[in-house]
């Protein structure tokens, strides 16, 4: 799937990076808990997360993800921009909440048959 | 190749800065034309050591010794120390404050993470002293 057809079904808003929305990405996964997303996750290319601190970017870019959505209407300082712009990360922003904007990207077809068990 | 080494000082004080380190190494590691799994590996077991040091030791000395064959990250801090190295290790076992939890850490994942994906980790950690991670990655 595309980065534009993830903004598209999440009716997001680029908050920086929007270079990338050609990218294609294959799975996503939706954590408030950064210490999870390091030890579970691999290879997904999206976070999608209602934390919001500079450490929600130095996790994606250890992960080599591609991009960031914030749920529920969360839009991050400054700071976290410019940190993810560095990186070329995109970050967008949703009103959607967490369950139902990982819901949608699901439903659409964004995940990888057998690979989300731990 | 010459082994290279880079040196950085942690600062406890701004956990908004914590994983400058990490992500200086692993954008060094890309420059030298690493696989993107073995970087991704010193890059997440760094970062997580690196946290800890915010997060446990109010900062401390993080060195990266690069070859061919392997890269060795040394953490080292004066911290309060780990009084039960086996327990540390344990998956959820968590000495974090709440604030902590807060920011998206402190789920007793940190250690075990780094084990899981490094090749060898050595813990010295003398109480009241200070604690010093040796990882090891083969390239």
């Amino acid at each position: 799937m595309k980065l534009s057809k993830v903004k598209e079904l999440l009716d997001a808003e680029i908050l920086c990076c929007d270079g990338a929305l050609d990218c294609e990405v294959m799975n996503a996964c939706g954590s408030d808990m950064m210490s999870d997303v390091l030890a579970y996750v691999k290879d997904q290319s999206i976070l999608l997360t209602g934390l919001m601190n500079p450490q929600v970017v130095r996790t994606a870019q250890m992960m080599d993800m591609k991009c960031i959505v914030f749920v529920r209407g969360k839009k991050p300082n400054e700071a976290v921009l410019s940190l993810a712009e560095e990186n070329g990360i995109m970050v967008m922003t949703t009103e959607y909440r967490l369950y139902t904007a990982c819901g949608l990207l699901f439903s659409n077809g964004l995940y990888c048959e057998g690979v989300d068990k731990v | 190749m010459e082994p290279i080494v880079l040196n950085y000082q942690v600062d406890g004080e701004d956990f908004s800065t914590a994983g400058e380190a990490s992500s200086a190494v692993k954008k060094a590691l890309k420059q030298l034309g690493f696989s993107p799994d073995v970087i991704r590996r010193v890059a997440i077991a760094m970062y997580e050591g690196e946290i800890n040091m915010v997060i446990h030791a109010d900062g401390g000395e993080a060195t990266a010794e690069i070859s061919q064959e392997e890269i060795r990250i040394i953490l080292a801090d004066r911290g309060p120390g780990i009084k039960d190295i086996d327990l540390a290790m344990q998956e959820g076992y968590s000495t974090a404050p709440e604030e902590v939890r807060n920011l998206g850490f402190g789920a007793g994942m940190g250690l075990p993470n780094i084990k899981k994906y490094s090749d060898e980790l050595k813990i010295e950690s003398t109480p009241g002293v200070g604690t010093t991670l040796r990882i090891l990655i083969r390239t």
